[in-house]
């Protein structure tokens, strides 16, 4: 949390109200009313949540969010490497979330490492004679045709719950036959208001189906750690991973980053679970605390400001040894830190950044930002709770406009309005802003770049928000003719 | 608590390295592959995606149409995603967002505040419904749905809302382009055929075709005829929209009034017989004019077959600019025949792609060696394996039907080819067999302007040639021994 409330020259409480009360001027009286509460200033100083959240996308608005389905596949399950993840019912949902979120595994595909696409690809058979039968035949054939499978996951997508099927039943069944964990998640897309909802029952078939069931095999020690809430993003768990390994801790277990079936199964012993992206995995953090009394602790690995915070509070949680290899990490890659500050900043100072992403990233990026002398002007999320809104107010400057799911007419409305010098968003948002001659950067997906954890990840960072902001490409935009 | 599946609890394990290597040969194996082409259930790496992602092509392809997911929010989000990616360009649609209470109630009040709610908001001239899983699986009425939100002013009564049934357990991606474009055609020309009236029009229907760079061959084709035509679902502006300091929501398609004066056209030609029969069929019946389906001018014959198609449909010779296009191109050919000659090849993609690579291979004297499609009919392999024993180098070559792209790697790993033509999602089996990846089709996620490319007519056979050939020339400057690195190839 910074301690000083920051604001933006020019940004009033009563400009936001205004420019919020235009974007939404244009809509229906229904939608207007269900929408309003959505948009609002930031109240730094209150460091509550300004407005309403995880509440039903108004139809017809244009949202930028998903299903239930995406945030258990493409979010929980998928970065597990060493599982077959099947994506049950027809052929679309797995096709389109297959390799596009960019979560990085070692291994070898089709060996020990399965970022593919297995689906049941329903037929109109399946919907009517349902698809037990089915489901229980390619179970078998996973199995045989990929014997280093550590378990596999049953994902279910709309059609599956719509028409009654028991996929519960028939996983437990082959689970006991081929003595592999196969694992149910009724995450059908229709459930929930977004993705959010998808990781929380994810979450859920993990306690019940998964934790407890392994031991690591070697002793525990005081450094046992768990990392979880990364999703290896370009490589941000390796990162990640490596510095928390510098400052004398053993990462048993990532979730589910590059993550392995069994380490997870094997988490309940950590010490420490440090959690990168809370919205997404605090359901779990708060079982191991609750049954297992791991504490668990929230930290931010974006930018050096907000690292160093992480690294100390993380210090604070053990002994002397780890304290003095935290000040020895710290003092050796600050001087790394400043130096890419001093190359960048003279090109960034000032400039203003628009964010909406997932669930986390908006709060936890500002950092980042700010360290290279940028001003968040506007943030928001697609499938956040109030929770993350409150932890978002103190880190945005006073009276800058929160969105919740904002629909594209109101992005577009408010980035007309606060002409930002870059967006970080998504890609159904990337093409939008630049064909308007605004600097993008996807943050869900880095990009195509990537690693932005850690030390090693802002250097990374810091060039790529140079290279966006600053291309000559932009200048050519407007014709001289 | 946990452990619900009561297995037994057991140490964490590493696979021995002995075991990991064991099973990475053996997925390479004759056996294996038996094993694999085994399979009845399980659909591992499909290479086509579910009908609304057509549908929503389509509609990008009429003037300021508002594409619209009846059913859940994710779905569309998935659509767009995709799309943005393959042309790396805007692709706003919006989903009336169906939770729970709408398997219970049913569709229609999130219909009827998505259409006021999207009509409000970004204006358009027309708006594209299509379904996705949900309402598909309990049975949502469109019909009565639509009719009703006119009469509840939720939309202006004269605002065209073509709606297509697309549930994606059913056909892929190219049968929600067909309903879709029937669904839209089949509204707008509506009480608009007139007795007597001829627009002296060539219609033209590209196809489920992602390559804007195809459209505009097409219209640049006509133009070189002076011809006047209609291009239907013309997905060439929307996709490749300049940058220029402003957003249009709405950056092409063919004008509504066009679409809907297509109806007293002189001439139609539906390109894609497989991504078009549901329209084709209206269209013979409803039509004015001639009309003639055919396949994807990809290659010089099929050009060639095109090109005095459209010849014969208006009476006039094929102009000579033409003339001195084919020769270009087939000098492009017999110049660079020899680095693609008795080569290899893995294909796969929708059936009207593949026709086409097909025949432009044989025509290079290169062989279509496996030849995949993930979803094809019998009438498909038929006309496949027709064009395979056309050619001497078509020998020996096979095709498989409804495989996936799991299978084309057992295929690629046991019977070795030079090279493999499909979309991003054979990038793994090319790496795995150590051969180049053409990317031709959809989608195109890593590479940068592919779409913009043509494929057809003579200019994509020149660019075919190009693409292909120089790759097998890098390969052999890059790998060859230093003794044979030279400076002519």
């Amino acid at each position: 949390m910074s301690d000083k409330i920051r604001t933006v020259e020019g940004i009033t409480k009563e400009s936001t109200q205004a420019m919020i009360d235009d974007a939404l001027s244009v809509y229906p009286e229904k939608a207007r009313k269900k929408r309003t509460p959505h948009l609002a200033p930031n109240d730094a100083a209150s460091g509550c949540a300004s407005v309403k959240s995880n509440k039903k996308t108004v139809p017809g608005v244009m949202s930028a969010r998903g299903c239930a389905y995406a945030g258990a596949k493409g979010v929980v399950w998928g970065p597990i490497r060493d599982m077959v993840h099947v994506s049950h019912g027809p052929v679309g949902c797995g096709w389109y979330s297959w390799g596009t979120r960019r979560n990085l595994m070692t291994g070898i595909n089709g060996v020990t490492q399965f970022g593919m696409q297995f689906t049941s690809d329903f037929q109109e058979k399946d919907i009517v004679y349902g698809g037990d039968k089915k489901l229980k035949t390619l179970l078998h054939e996973a199995h045989d045709l990929f014997p280093l499978a550590k378990g596999i996951s049953v994902l279910s997508e709309c059609p599956v719950g719509l028409i009654g099927d028991d996929i519960n039943s028939v996983t437990k069944t082959v689970s006991k036959e081929l003595d592999i964990p196969i694992i149910p998640c009724n995450c059908e897309g229709f459930r929930g208001v977004s993705q959010s909802l998808g990781h929380h029952i994810s979450n859920d078939s993990i306690r019940d189906y998964i934790i407890e069931t392994r031991e690591f095999a070697e002793p525990s020690t005081p450094y046992d750690i768990a990392l979880i809430g990364d999703y290896n993003i370009g490589g941000d768990v390796w990162s990640a991973k490596s510095l928390l390994e510098e400052i004398g801790l053993n990462v048993k277990s990532v979730w589910t980053g590059d993550g392995e079936l069994e380490k997870i199964a094997a988490t309940h012993t950590v010490k420490l679970n440090l959690i990168h992206c809370y919205r997404s995995m605090n359901y779990m953090c708060k079982v191991m605390e609750e049954k297992y009394g791991i504490p668990w602790l929230e930290f931010n690995f974006f930018g050096p400001t907000k690292i160093r915070e992480s690294l100390r509070a993380i210090a604070e949680r053990f002994d002397d040894v780890i304290k003095e290899k935290v000040e020895l990490a710290i003092a050796k890659y600050e001087p790394i830190m400043q130096a890419i500050i001093d190359e960048y900043k003279p090109r960034l100072d000032k400039k203003k950044v628009m964010l909406l992403v997932g669930g986390l990233r908006p709060r936890h990026t500002i950092g980042a930002y700010e360290d290279l002398g940028m001003d968040c002007v506007g943030a928001g999320y697609e499938f956040a709770h109030g929770d993350d809104y409150d932890r978002t107010a103190p880190e945005m400057p006073d009276a800058t406009v929160v969105y919740d799911d904002p629909s594209e007419y109101e992005f577009e409305k408010f980035a007309h309005a606060l002409k930002p010098d870059l967006i970080g968003s998504g890609i159904k948002e990337k093409y939008v802003f630049q064909k308007m001659g605004i600097p993008f950067r996807q943050m869900h997906s880095w990009d195509y770049s990537g690693p932005y954890h850690g030390y090693q990840g802002f250097e990374i960072f810091a060039r790529d928000v140079d290279m966006a902001v600053n291309s000559p490409t932009w200048k050519l935009v407007k014709a001289p003719f | 608590m946990a452990n619900l599946l009561g297995l037994e609890v057991k140490k964490v394990t590493e696979t021995p390295p002995e075991e990991v290597e064991r099973v990475q040969n053996w997925i390479n194996s004759e056996e294996y592959k038996e094993k694999n082409f085994a399979r009845q259930a399980l659909v591992i790496n499909p290479a086509h995606a579910c009908q609304p992602l057509g549908a929503q092509l389509c509609a990008h392809g009429f003037e300021g149409t508002l594409p619209f997911v009846h059913g859940a929010q994710g779905c569309a989000s998935y659509y767009r995603s995709t799309l943005n990616r393959h042309f790396r360009e805007p692709a706003p649609a919006v989903s009336d967002s169906m939770t729970e209470d709408g398997a219970v109630f049913g569709g229609q009040n999130n219909l009827h505040e998505g259409l006021e709610n999207a009509h409000a908001l970004y204006k358009p001239k027309m708006i594209a419904v299509f379904t996705s899983c949900m309402p598909e699986v309990i049975g949502d009425d469109l019909t009565a749905f639509i009719k009703n939100a006119k009469q509840k002013s939720c939309i202006p009564k004269d605002l065209p809302v073509p709606y297509a049934n697309t549930p994606s357990f059913n056909g892929t991606h190219i049968h929600g382009y067909d309903s879709m474009l029937y669904s839209i055609l089949h509204t707008l020309t509506e009480g608009k055929q007139i007795e007597g009236r001829c627009t002296g029009k060539l219609n033209l229907i590209a196809g489920c075709d992602f390559n804007t760079g195809d459209y505009r061959e097409y219209k640049r084709i006509l133009k070189e005829f002076g011809i006047p035509y209609t291009l239907l679902a013309d997905i060439g502006d929307t996709f490749e929209s300049p940058c220029d300091g402003t957003y249009h929501i709405y950056a092409g398609g063919t004008k509504l009034e066009d679409a809907a004066d297509s109806i007293n056209g002189k001439a139609t030609i539906a390109i894609g017989p497989y991504a078009t029969p549901k329209t084709f069929g209206w269209i013979k019946e409803a039509y004015s004019g001639k009309h003639v389906t055919m396949p994807m001018p990809m290659g010089i014959e099929k050009t060639d077959a095109f090109i005095m198609k459209v010849a014969e449909l208006f009476g006039k010779e094929v102009p000579a600019s033409l003339k001195n296009e084919r020769g270009r191109a087939v000098d492009a050919m017999t110049d660079s025949q020899q680095y693609m000659h008795g080569k290899k090849f893995a294909v796969y993609g929708d059936p009207d792609y593949l026709m086409g690579y097909v025949s432009f291979l044989l025509e290079m004297g290169a062989r279509p060696y496996h030849i995949l499609c993930s979803r094809g009919s019998k009438k498909a392999e038929k006309e496949l394996q027709a064009l395979l024993d056309g050619s001497m180098y078509g020998a020996g070559c096979k095709i498989h039907m409804n495989k996936d792209l799991w299978h084309l790697r057992s295929l690629v790993m046991t019977d070795p080819v030079d090279a493999i033509i499909g979309d991003t999602h054979g990038k793994f089996a090319a790496r795995d067999a150590k051969v180049p990846l053409f990317r031709f089709g959809f989608p195109i996620f890593d590479r940068v302007n592919k779409h913009r490319y043509p494929l057809i007519g003579y200019q994509g056979v020149v660019n075919m040639v190009t693409e292909i050939c120089n790759k097998f020339i890098d390969i052999k400057d890059e790998t060859c021994e230093d003794r044979f690195f030279e400076m002519m190839r």
